[in-house]
């Protein structure tokens, strides 16, 4: 991707301004109130950490900061909600059965995601759903740990049970 | 704040998770077994202390919880980085 | 409403022990993170949620306490899992490991 320096500028502007806002809304929500001073100190803490974090802003490059990135961030919030509680359900079943009833494996999946923040959203969510625990992430390779794998699983078919469902929703807002 | 019968029974429930995880933690067998069980119960305690904090109607708890809860992160973290040895 | 706040206590505080459970039960510390992480994420986020309904004007903290949780909870368990297996702790049980070629670093 060839970027023109005006381009670059561009995009950090917009990246330390989502830094920015996301620093103030958390020191409001920590703060509790929307004091006068309190507003104030927060607008100079938020600067502040902008100014101090600028190296790593890179890290938001991969974040898609428009309105359409919207809703497929709530679709995904609304299907990682579902997973994590059907997650909970199934070990509660597997925990409580006196047989344990476990089948576990290591497999690898691959993922279309290209930025590290997409790559490690997609690896907590298969952290937190069903029977799938994230062990290593290289490259666009993530070595998952499988409570229970279904026999005959191999690279195909493992991205396409366990990943695929995030990553309909997260292409949306994350590259 | 006078407790109704299914509060005090969670209550019990999260002491029990505790005491399973205090259990783990002293048996065993291996490191890595410990450390997870005292990542597991960092998080049983980051709750319980939002739980304290309704008991006694202090939000001050509210911010040990999240000290507690972040400071723990770091310290499982720099355990697991010991545990793969030096690194990559 | 504080009906309502307590079965949703009372679910986390179940869920909660239920991972403590699991911790305990599982045969191999690979399956103990997996039980571990996630009823006690959702069994965390849950009571902070029943705690939410009991004290309304607490919610800002609580959000980001739950946040908190839902992002290093999974990353602590995945950093412990990497070390494990980068220092050769085998999963249990009949494992074939399906990989493609992956430098063994």
């Amino acid at each position: 991707m060839s970027a023109t320096p005006a381009q670059q500028e561009e995009a950090r502007f917009s990246h330390g301004l989502f830094l920015f806002v996301l620093i103030f809304l958390l020191w409001l929500m920590l703060s509790g109130n929307l004091a006068l001073a309190e507003v104030v100190s927060g607008l100079v803490v938020a600067s502040v950490v902008t100014l101090a974090s600028r190296p790593h802003l890179p890290l938001f490059s991969g974040l898609r900061l428009s309105p359409a990135a919207i809703l497929p961030f709530i679709s995904y919030l609304a299907v990682f909600l579902a997973a994590l509680i059907r997650a909970n359900l199934d070990m509660a079943r597997r925990v409580l059965s006196p047989s344990l009833p476990l089948n576990p494996g290591v497999v690898e999946v691959k993922t279309r995601l290209k930025s590290s923040l997409g790559r490690l959203i997609l690896a907590n969510s298969i952290t937190l759903t069903p029977g799938t625990l994230t062990v290593d992430l290289q490259g666009d390779s993530i070595l998952i740990h499988w409570v229970d794998i279904p026999p005959g699983s191999d690279i195909e078919s493992a991205t396409r049970d366990v990943t695929d469902i995030f990553e309909r929703h997260l292409v949306g807002f994350v590259k | 704040m006078i407790l109704t019968l299914m509060e005090t029974a969670a209550l019990m429930m999260l002491g029990g998770a505790v005491l399973l995880s205090l259990l783990r933690l002293l048996m065993g067998p291996t490191a890595p077994d410990r450390v997870v069980a005292a990542d597991t119960l960092a998080v049983i305690t980051t709750s319980g202390l939002v739980v304290l904090a309704a008991l006694l109607g202090s939000a001050l708890y509210l911010d040990v919880a999240l000290i507690y809860g972040t400071l723990a992160f770091v310290g499982v973290v720099a355990i697991a980085r010991a545990i793969e040895g030096n690194g990559s | 409403m504080r009906l309502l706040a307590d079965i949703i206590l009372l679910i986390g505080a179940t869920f909660t022990l239920l991972g403590a459970l699991g911790l305990l039960r599982m045969p191999d510390v690979y399956n103990r993170i997996q039980a571990g992480t996630k009823a006690v994420t959702l069994g965390a986020l849950s009571l902070l949620l029943g705690i939410g309904l009991l004290y309304p004007e607490w919610w800002s903290k609580l959000l980001v306490i739950a946040l908190m949780i839902l992002v290093t909870n999974p990353i602590g368990s995945s950093t412990i899992a990497r070390a494990l297996m980068m220092a050769g702790v085998k999963p249990w049980k009949k494992v074939e490991t399906i990989t493609s070629e992956r430098d063994q670093a």
